[in-house]
């Protein structure tokens, strides 16, 4: 491919995923569309990027820009940020709540196995969570991602990467060599596709959001803008999760990490918590 | 170094199995069935035992059932690791006292991800 062509294919994945692609992203480039350039008929890059200035360009965009987003992840991704929410976000929440819907927003789901994971955490809270219903919505660019979630049709490798066996075995049922993650698990869970580059504020407001693993593709501009929306669709005492490479310092004020709780951050309207206990403390 | 514990008929799992587990700082002890697994134990209680289910002279599920019985047998973590990938399987393997389970075949981020589970890593 010349590099006009890189140049134009790579403006126009970051303009419509976030995807950054410096220079030497070159071969990524190639590896993953040559395939959708195979498909569409298309003999190299060079004319796939003719192709694309076409109007009716869509079906092709849209394999182009799937074909570029990474989808990679796994139940209980890193454990802590689920550990986090059971030990720490929601006995916040549902302290200072008492009852009610919680809502909860995976803003990146991919192919669904984070918002089923949130589920099940929840699920598992069983008696402790009377009182509360709780929604959780997953979105993702990628429709390809989004089908293959809400199939909730797994591999044995995919259910073997992070999920104990015993939640296996309690909310899955197998099928031949796959595992369906259970009705009474899905339906807690709606998907929907969603470009973060875009307004989202109708998805309304949001008591935790989990955005992780998508905004390391992001330049700093983008991170910043997605990181003020996001506080915006977010009630004053929410939580935001990050996934284990990326942080909030040095790119927005809008969110404050927590002390002592890696990839978990607070709403920046939100007092923090020691000056609120020494003031009660001293006043009463 | 804490001691994992391969008990499998085959010498190539136990092959695949040593390469991975040796990678995560563990020293490795072989075995080809339950008995030879269960005379390891009696001499010296591993760390975790990687454990197939069908295998001559004494299967996976005798020996684990065994070893719980003995002193100390408490203490390890056992990982099942078959072909016998069926729910109803996995579930009597769970209540005869195992710790995880994997379904061959297997790979590094399994195990691995299984090691994590258990706390073993
Ligand atoms: C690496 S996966 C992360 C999945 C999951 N959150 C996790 O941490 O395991 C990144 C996902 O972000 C999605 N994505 C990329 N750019 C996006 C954008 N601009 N808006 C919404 N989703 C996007 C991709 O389609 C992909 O499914």
């Amino acid at each position: 491919m010349n590099s006009a062509t890189f140049a134009y294919l790579s403006d126009f994945i970051k303009d419509r995923s976030g995807l950054v692609l410096s220079e030497e992203k070159q071969y990524l480039v190639e590896t993953r569309l040559l395939p959708v350039a195979r498909k569409h008929d298309i003999t190299n890059l060079d004319a796939l990027a003719t192709a694309l200035r076409t109007p009716f360009s869509g079906d092709l965009a849209t394999d182009v820009i799937e074909a570029m987003t990474t989808n990679e992840t796994f139940f209980f991704r890193d454990m802590t940020p689920f550990d986090n929410l059971k030990e720490t976000v929601l006995p916040a929440l549902m302290k200072s709540r008492t009852s009610g819907r919680l809502r909860i927003w995976c803003a990146a789901a991919s192919s669904g196995q984070e918002p089923y994971s949130i589920a099940i955490v929840l699920k598992e809270l069983g008696a402790k969570a009377a009182g509360f219903t709780f929604d959780i919505i997953g979105t993702d660019l990628s429709m390809e991602v989004l089908e293959r979630a809400k199939a909730a049709t797994y591999s044995q490798f995919e259910v073997q990467r992070g999920l104990p066996v015993n939640l296996l075995l309690k909310y899955f049922s197998q099928n031949g060599d796959t595992w369906q993650v259970n009705q009474d698990i899905r339906s807690m869970v709606q998907f929907r596709p969603l470009n973060l580059l875009r307004d989202f504020s109708a998805l309304g407001v949001f008591d935790i959001v989990f955005c992780r693993n998508v905004l390391i593709y992001f330049d700093r501009e983008t991170k910043t803008d997605v990181l003020a929306r996001l506080a915006k669709q977010m009630t004053p005492d929410g939580f935001l999760v990050l996934g284990a490479a990326e942080t909030v310092v040095g790119i927005t004020e809008a969110f404050r990490p927590m002390a002592g709780k890696r990839g978990l951050y607070q709403n920046s309207l939100t007092p923090a918590a020691t000056p609120r206990e020494h003031l009660k403390l001293s006043v009463g | 170094m804490r001691t994992c514990l391969v008990v499998d008929d085959s010498s190539v799992i136990r092959k695949v199995a040593r390469r991975i587990i040796e990678d995560m700082e563990f020293s490795i002890v072989e075995a080809e069935d339950g008995e030879q697994a269960l005379g390891h134990c009696v001499e010296s209680m591993p760390d975790v035992v990687l454990l197939d289910w069908n295998m001559p002279v004494m299967d996976g599920l005798m020996f684990l059932q065994e070893l719980r019985t003995l002193p100390g047998g408490e203490a390890p973590q056992v990982i099942f690791c078959t072909t016998e990938n069926d729910v109803g399987q996995i579930a009597r393997a769970m209540r005869a006292g195992a710790n995880e389970y994997i379904m061959k075949p297997f790979d590094r981020d399994i195990i691995e991800s299984k090691f994590s589970q258990t706390g073993l890593i």
